[in-house]
């Protein structure tokens, strides 16, 4: 039985029925970052607390990874299996804009401004059989 | 104290098969020695860089062990730009009255592959396929094309202008000039980027001699002089390489930054600069760069490069030798090979992509990972 492990602790709650990519807050000057940090960037403040993101955001900028990285790029893909994925900044209710794979992957299927939905995916499959898991964005289906 | 340029050598960028980096590194000082007519014994000091052909301090090993201080400096793809800087400073405080700056490189080919532990990231980012420098030019000209109306049309000629230059300069990597449709046609690579419109890993060396200027007539009859060099890096909400997230608001950038303390350093302003190299990775980053360094206003760019302002003959000559794009990115040579240029065009050497009416004054603006800009501002 194979189980469905996170690419990295603390990126996101898992396992949960509706995932929120997890980030930190600080508790001095409430500026957000992710992934989350014991300390902030924006005022060297030592006090932190990891907060909840959302699962919904906006995309603010986007482009598509054509070429299959080097490493430490670490998929089960082949040059051959290689597919395009997009690749983009999503601003997040959180306060924060987080970098994220997007499903889309045509350049007609993705626009500044679209509003955007949290998926955690199947990335790889490790040594023990078990699919690592990591976050990525697609477009919010209308209702 | 003023710094002055009484030497440059340059071991020709692109692949040099037969040659280590570090062999293409003493080519280039033995080369900017030359052309001071000094030798190596009469180093006082060195500053060098290199990201993938070992340690500068080992160029002791090709060009002599005099025992001079020797330090190596490592600041990403402004390597050269922080080299120069330490060297700058080295003269500025009088401590010494000569010495040479290096950088040199040899990467395989391929886009880099850094890897996230040597930059503060989990393991995780570069997995899951976002530690590509390429995608942040992408991501980031995506967006400007966004908020300041820069067209595809803009991106192109960024590219047709740094072959055409390539094609006029003797040691450029790519000197074929490649048309308008070739570049609109070629390979989209990370949108909007084309594969005509980034610049390749690649291999090379560069070199300066830097003198306290009130020896420098002991050297050299043409000194020129480094009226400031000026390293910065990010601020929190800068967008920059190699960032799983970036604050909401959008700060200056390292460039910006770099920029206006070089032009404040040397008492003038970009309307005095005659030519200049900005970091061109990729051609949506030399637009970018246009407006961060203050040569115009964010979206102007468009206009300008429709006029050919920033050909050889136009009003704002940017990277006459072809930039990165023609040239390629040896790491540790980059921003040494932008000062160089500089060098040569402020010499009037330039010959078939000479810049018109006697250029006085040039600017240099290297950018690296993950986010610092070194800035050069050179006179005759």
């Amino acid at each position: 039985m194979s189980n469905q492990l996170p690419v990295h602790e603390g990126l996101f709650t898992w396992p949960s029925a509706k995932p929120q990519l997890l980030g930190s807050r600080c508790v001095n000057c409430a500026e957000a970052a992710f992934p989350a940090q014991p300390d902030c960037r924006n005022c060297g403040s030592r006090e932190t607390k990891i907060v909840e993101l959302g699962d919904q955001g906006t995309l603010w900028s986007w482009t598509i990874q054509t070429f299959m990285p080097k490493a430490p790029y670490l998929s089960d893909e082949t040059p051959e299996t290689f597919q395009p994925y997009g690749v983009g900044y999503v601003e997040m209710p959180g306060g924060v804009r987080v970098e994220s794979r997007l499903l889309p992957n045509k350049p007609e299927d993705l626009q500044i401004g679209m509003p955007m939905q949290l998926d955690i995916v199947p990335f790889r499959t490790d040594d023990n059989g078990d699919q690592i898991m990591t976050f990525s964005f697609s477009a919010v289906k209308e209702a | 104290m003023d710094v002055a340029i009484i030497g440059i050598g340059l071991h020709r960028f692109g692949r040099s098969p037969d040659l280590s980096g570090m062999q293409q590194g003493a080519s280039a000082v033995r080369a900017a020695l030359a052309d001071a007519g000094l030798n190596w014994k009469d180093m006082q000091f060195a500053y060098g860089g290199s990201q993938d052909a070992g340690n500068a301090d080992a160029l002791v090993n090709e060009l002599g062990l005099t025992g001079l201080q020797f330090t190596n400096i490592w600041n990403g793809c402004a390597t050269g730009g922080s080299s120069l800087h330490a060297a700058y400073s080295a003269i500025k405080s009088g401590e010494y009255d000569v010495g040479v700056v290096v950088g040199f490189d040899k990467h395989p080919r391929g886009a880099f592959n850094a890897k996230p532990s040597d930059w503060g990231i989990d393991e995780w980012y570069g997995e899951t396929g976002m530690m590509l420098t390429t995608q942040f030019f992408a991501l980031k000209t995506q967006r400007y094309m966004h908020d300041h109306g820069i067209t595809e049309e803009s991106l192109i000629r960024v590219s047709e202008k740094a072959f055409k230059n390539g094609s006029l300069t003797p040691t450029a990597w790519r000197q074929q000039a490649l048309s308008y449709d070739e570049i609109a046609n070629s390979a989209m690579i990370s949108d909007p980027l084309r594969k005509y419109m980034f610049c390749s890993p690649a291999e090379g060396g560069a070199a300066l001699i830097i003198c306290n200027a009130d020896k420098a007539h002991l050297y050299s009859s043409n000194p020129l002089y480094l009226k400031t060099a000026a390293v910065r890096t990010r601020h929190y909400g800068s967008f920059e390489v190699f960032a799983p997230s970036q604050a909401m608001t959008v700060a200056d950038a390292s460039t910006v930054t770099a920029s206006k303390a070089a032009f404040e350093q040397a008492g003038i302003g970009p309307e005095d600069i005659d030519v200049m190299q900005l970091q061109d990775t990729d051609s949506g980053t030399e637009i970018i760069h246009m407006a961060e360094n203050g040569f115009c206003e964010h979206g102007e760019q468009e206009k300008l490069l429709r006029e050919g302002a920033t050909g050889i003959n136009g009003s704002m000559p940017i990277n006459t030798d072809g930039g990165c794009l023609a040239n390629g990115e040896p790491v540790g040579a980059s921003g040494l090979r932008q000062v160089y240029e500089i060098c040569v065009q402020l010499r009037g050497e330039g010959g078939a992509r000479q810049v018109p009416n006697n250029p006085k004054v040039g600017y240099t603006h290297v950018y690296g990972a993950p986010g610092l800009s070194g800035v050069n501002i050179i006179t005759k």
